[in-house]
């Protein structure tokens, strides 16, 4: 259980003119489950390998529960990072794998052997002590590299994208053990995944980075419902974008004019921006002359199970609409249909 | 041993290229591994029989008489065999573990990093298997005379270190070409200090390139003549510069048998090494390099 705040921190790796992370603040609760998403490049590893201690920061400091950890070297400081690759060590067996970590805190050998059971049977692994690292499959490596690092008992578990080498059906039930595990210990944990979907279903909250730069920290639902940017929203999965100009608590667009909701109107930007909406908020309708109406010809219906997707052309622009498969009223290709944008759902983002 | 050296190349080359199940190229392979064979085995014979030879005259095929005068003199303290013998083992381990200890940090700088001047380096590290020892011996004799290393061990250990190094550090370097030092950031951050990574992680990756590159370094330093005999100074007597004096005084058993005591060991420490050698342990990588 331990607080961590991470504080102006910034890598600049010699030789390139971008600093890797740039200015990165962020203040992780204690016990929580925090999840670092970005693109491919975005600076997530190097974050996490200057907070367990094994990258040297630029600048910034790093604090656990108040006390700056810069200085602290990793092997003293309690972060334990797991990397993405397993890396279990090849010359040693599971078991010894498993007690590295006390037989360099000179724990003795019968506690050690001991843990290691215990560890094995948190990770649904008893009993393979005695293998070698190449005995087992790439998910219950691992396991086993968790296994590692929790039984050294770590202020801060630091996961390296623990999923992205797994197959789906695996990559589920580690995913539901991570959970459990980090519930039932309740230890701090950072991860690393470029997969927004996993970030949502795992986390408590979410550090969206992009270019090196947290570009917003929050809990799941806020980045569907409001992103800070054009980008962070379509890195959820948003795909309708309008150039928009809003006065008082009317926005329009090239689509038509929308009234927009008080609670948010204050809080959106004015003049020049961007209207989101995200697919499953829009309804389509059959009455024409509501409010927040528009009128387009449906150009494609995509049916994907659970739910139909349609793009409706509105004018010059395309949006998108999502139905559940429930949803009663059949509408196909060709049609003219009404697409009604909820209020309270309008959100505004800078232009980019 | 007659029988062996009878069936000589002569006979031996045709009946490998005759085998059945490899046809003409595997033949040729096994004729050429038996001639390979014959050149490293044959004079090793020789040296037995000479060894333990007594009045062996031509045309006698093999010595009638068995002696063991040889190695009596070999034993005798007076005869100082012993004693290089004990120079030559503490100067090849010396310079072994030295380049070693010098050889892992500069080969693991040139595996593992990208910096300005790699390639000079690089360039320079091999400069030594190019130029001549006796070049090099020469130039540094008057400097070694200077600070007092001349006619010392130590000091003819460190100039053996000259042809040993590149050899140390190319095949080291190999080795480090494949590391992933992600390994030691693990091990660290589960609360590893530096000579517990080292000792837990690091070695047991480089082992095998380690016991290369130490056969190398040994068996290099362990038939240095030239170096030796300039920067000893003639006080420093080693096996070698032993066995070139009694080469010249003539007598060919007590030669033989000395060149066994010089072989011996060199053929020990590459039995020892040998299971680092095969191809699986990657041990040989550096030779990429080259
Ligand atoms: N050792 C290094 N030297 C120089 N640049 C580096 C180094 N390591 C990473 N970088 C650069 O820093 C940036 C961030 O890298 P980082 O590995 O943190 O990204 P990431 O978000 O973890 O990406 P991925 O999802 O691909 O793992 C990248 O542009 C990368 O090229
Ligand atoms: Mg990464």
């Amino acid at each position: 259980m331990t607080h961590v705040l991470v504080d102006d921190l910034t890598k600049r790796y010699p030789g390139s003119e971008q600093p890797a992370l740039d200015a990165f603040t962020l203040d992780i609760p204690s016990g929580s489950l925090t999840a670092f998403l970005g693109p491919s490049g975005c600076g997530k590893t190097t974050t996490l390998k200057m907070i367990a201690g094994l990258l040297r920061p630029t600048a910034g400091s790093i604090l656990f529960d108040g006390r700056d950890v810069v200085s602290t070297p990793a092997e003293k400081r309690g972060a334990v990072m797991v990397f993405q690759n397993y890396l279990l060590f090849p010359y040693m067996s599971i078991g010894d794998n498993v007690g590295f970590g006390l037989k360099m805190r000179g724990v003795p050998r019968q506690t050690i052997r001991r843990r290691v059971e215990e560890m094995l049977e948190l990770v649904q692994l008893p009993g393979v002590a005695d293998r070698r690292p190449t005995q087992l499959s790439g998910g219950q490596q691992q396991r086993i590299a968790l296994a590692r690092a929790l039984i050294t008992e770590p202020n801060v578990l630091l996961l390296d994208e623990p999923l992205s080498n797994l197959d789906a059906h695996l990559r589920d039930e580690m995913r539901d053990l991570i959970v459990r595990i980090q519930r039932d210990l309740a230890v701090t944990t950072i991860f690393v995944t470029h997969d927004q979907g996993e970030a949502v279903v795992l986390a408590d909250k979410i550090a969206l980075i992009f270019d090196g730069v947290l570009t917003q920290y929050a809990e799941p639902s806020e980045f569907y419902l409001r992103p800070v940017s054009g980008r962070a929203a379509q890195f959820f999965g948003g795909t309708n974008f309008f150039p928009a100009v809003r006065r008082g608590s009317v926005v329009e667009t090239p689509i038509g004019s929308f009234a927009f909701d008080a609670p948010y109107a204050e809080r959106a930007p004015a003049g020049e921006s961007v209207l989101t909406i995200r697919p499953e908020q829009l309804h389509v309708r059959g009455a024409n002359g509501d409010p927040n109406t528009v009128t387009g010809t449906v150009r494609s219906r995509i049916y994907v199970g659970t739910y139909t997707r349609y793009i409706v052309r509105v004018g010059e622009h395309d949006v998108e609409v999502i139905r559940s498969a429930d949803t009663p009223g059949q509408i196909n290709e060709g049609d003219d249909v009404h697409v009604h944008f909820p209020s309270d759902r309008l959100w505004l983002v800078p232009k980019a | 041993m007659a029988s062996s050296r009878s069936a000589g190349a002569g006979r031996q080359e045709p009946e490998g290229r005759g085998t059945v199940s490899g046809g003409l190229a595997s033949g040729v392979h096994y004729g050429a591994l038996v001639v390979l064979l014959l050149f490293l085995i044959a004079p090793l014979i020789a040296f037995l029989f000479n060894a333990f030879a007594f009045r062996w005259f031509y045309p006698q095929f093999i010595p009638n008489e068995i002696s063991f005068r040889a190695w009596a003199t070999v034993a005798d303290p007076n005869s100082k065999v012993l004693e290089a013998f004990v120079t030559s083992v503490g100067i090849a381990l010396g310079v072994t573990l030295a380049s070693i200890a010098i050889g892992l940090p500069a080969a693991r700088a040139l595996g593992l990093y990208a910096f300005r001047g790699k390639r000079v380096i690089e360039f320079l590290l091999l400069a030594p298997t190019i130029v001549p020892g006796v070049a090099i011996a020469l130039g540094l004799n008057i400097n070694f005379l200077r600070w007092g290393l001349a006619g010392e061990p130590f000091g003819v250990g460190l100039v053996h270190l000259v042809p040993v190094m590149p050899y140390v550090v190319l095949v080291l370097s190999g080795v480090f070409a494949n590391y992933d030092t992600n390994f030691e950031d693990q091990a660290r951050s589960l609360g590893a200090r530096p000579l517990a990574i080292f000792w837990y992680v690091t070695l047991p990756a480089i082992i095998p390139g380690v016991m290369v590159a130490g056969l190398f370094a040994f068996l290099i330093s362990w038939s240095q003549y030239i170096l030796t005999f300039l920067i000893g100074s003639g006080r420093v007597v080693t096996l070698p510069i032993l066995l070139f004096s009694t080469a010249a005084g003539g007598n060919a058993a007590l030669t033989a048998a000395m060149s066994l005591v010089f072989i011996g060991p060199a053929i020990l420490v590459l039995i020892l090494i040998s299971r680092y050698l095969s191809g699986e342990s990657g041990a040989v990588g550096g030779f990429g390099k080259i």
